[in-house]
């Protein structure tokens, strides 16, 4: 495959390496001069001085041949515009294109970019991943003995929505101090008060029932 | 009309005067507070620190109520990606961009942007002004 690269800082460095050592023809677009020499000694002669988001530029590198572009420098908009010059003026079949606001994905692919790759984006989702979806708050921690008070919100999804506090199973030595609802505001549950989406749950527990109440709420 | 004006440049500075001068509902963006220095004393418009290419800074300038969105910093890939999120994210039914680079501009045109690109009328100015 033939495959131009826009943007030869450490992403379009990595990429060529791997995309020349599996066999394929590249080519990479840089418009600094230093950072040109640096790519040829390491690379060879894959590298062209020049501006990625020019036709002139894309066309003196075979572009119209090309079976694809990825636009890999650190600024989104000239990823953009490498991209759709590649596609509206070369005809290049796909194009890829790296970003790192992530709210730029939807004018990308309103705009027909083929595939965007956001790195923020990436890293939020491992960090969110690691979170607990269902946060329990740690409200306090009884001096003596292991009990500890803590809060939690019954999520908008959740199975447990509309059935009464009698109903719920509730790790044993716990017990709901307060029910915080949106309408009612605060009250003393009963065991037959019923839950709606997103109260907040008051309750004593001991502590190491914390990943229990987490899997009842999530259910 | 709302206008809403990417780039307090000299050409950002002028034609947000004249769009201000002519009774139009003017507001400039530019990143470099420094810039708004260019509007004349007379301006009524609103001048707003913030990048066009921003989602907070266009909702900041109404972007949704805008009749018209004017791109015109000094780079043409800001220009053209801030006009077509105005475009089609916001949809602004006006949206004109400046480019320089006289290829990307017929493209750009060929897409549905307004455009302009000074290198095209200048270089034909001076032209005239030398045979003239």
């Amino acid at each position: 495959m033939y495959i131009v690269i826009v943007g030869g800082g450490q992403v379009g460095y990595h990429l060529s390496k791997v995309l020349l050592n599996d066999g394929h023809e590249v080519l990479i677009l840089e418009q600094d001069p230093a950072r040109c020499d640096r790519l040829c000694e390491e690379l060879g002669s894959v590298v062209v001085r020049g501006d990625g988001c020019e036709a002139a530029t894309l066309e003196s590198v075979g572009t119209a041949r090309a079976d694809m572009l990825v636009a890999v420098t650190d600024d989104d908009a000239r990823n953009l515009v490498a991209c759709q010059v590649a596609k509206h003026r070369f005809n290049v079949r796909r194009t890829i294109a790296r970003i790192t606001n992530p709210t730029n994905e939807k004018i990308f692919k309103i705009l027909g970019i083929d595939v965007t790759v956001c790195s923020t984006k990436l890293i939020l989702a491992h960090i969110e991943q690691e979170l607990p979806s269902h946060p329990i708050i740690p409200l306090l921690k009884l001096k003596s003995g292991t009990l500890e008070v803590i809060e939690a919100k019954i999520p908008p999804d959740s199975k447990l929505i509309g059935k009464k506090l009698r109903a719920f199973p509730l790790p044993k030595g716990s017990a709901v101090l307060l029910i915080i609802s949106k309408e009612k505001g605060p009250q003393i549950p009963t065991p037959d008060t019923v839950i709606g989406a997103e109260d907040e749950v008051v309750a004593i527990t001991q502590a190491e029932n914390e990943e229990a109440i987490r899997a009842m709420l999530a259910k | 009309m709302k206008v809403v004006i990417m780039g307090c440049s000299r050409v950002g500075a002028q034609l947000a005067a004249m769009m201000d001068a002519e009774g139009h509902k003017v507001t400039i963006m530019d990143v470099d507070p420094f810039s708004f220095k260019k509007l004349p004393p007379t301006f009524n418009g609103t001048a707003l620190v913030g990048n066009g290419l921003d989602e907070e800074s266009l909702k900041k300038a109404d972007i949704g109520e805008a009749d018209v969105f004017v791109a015109v910093t000094q780079g043409d890939n800001r220009n053209v990606m801030a006009c077509q999120i105005a475009k089609h994210i916001y949809n602004v039914p006006k949206v004109v961009c400046r480019i320089y680079d006289p290829i990307r501009e017929e493209m750009y045109r060929n897409l549905g942007l307004h455009t302009a690109s000074p290198t095209k009328v200048v270089a034909k100015l001076l032209r005239d002004q030398i045979e003239g």
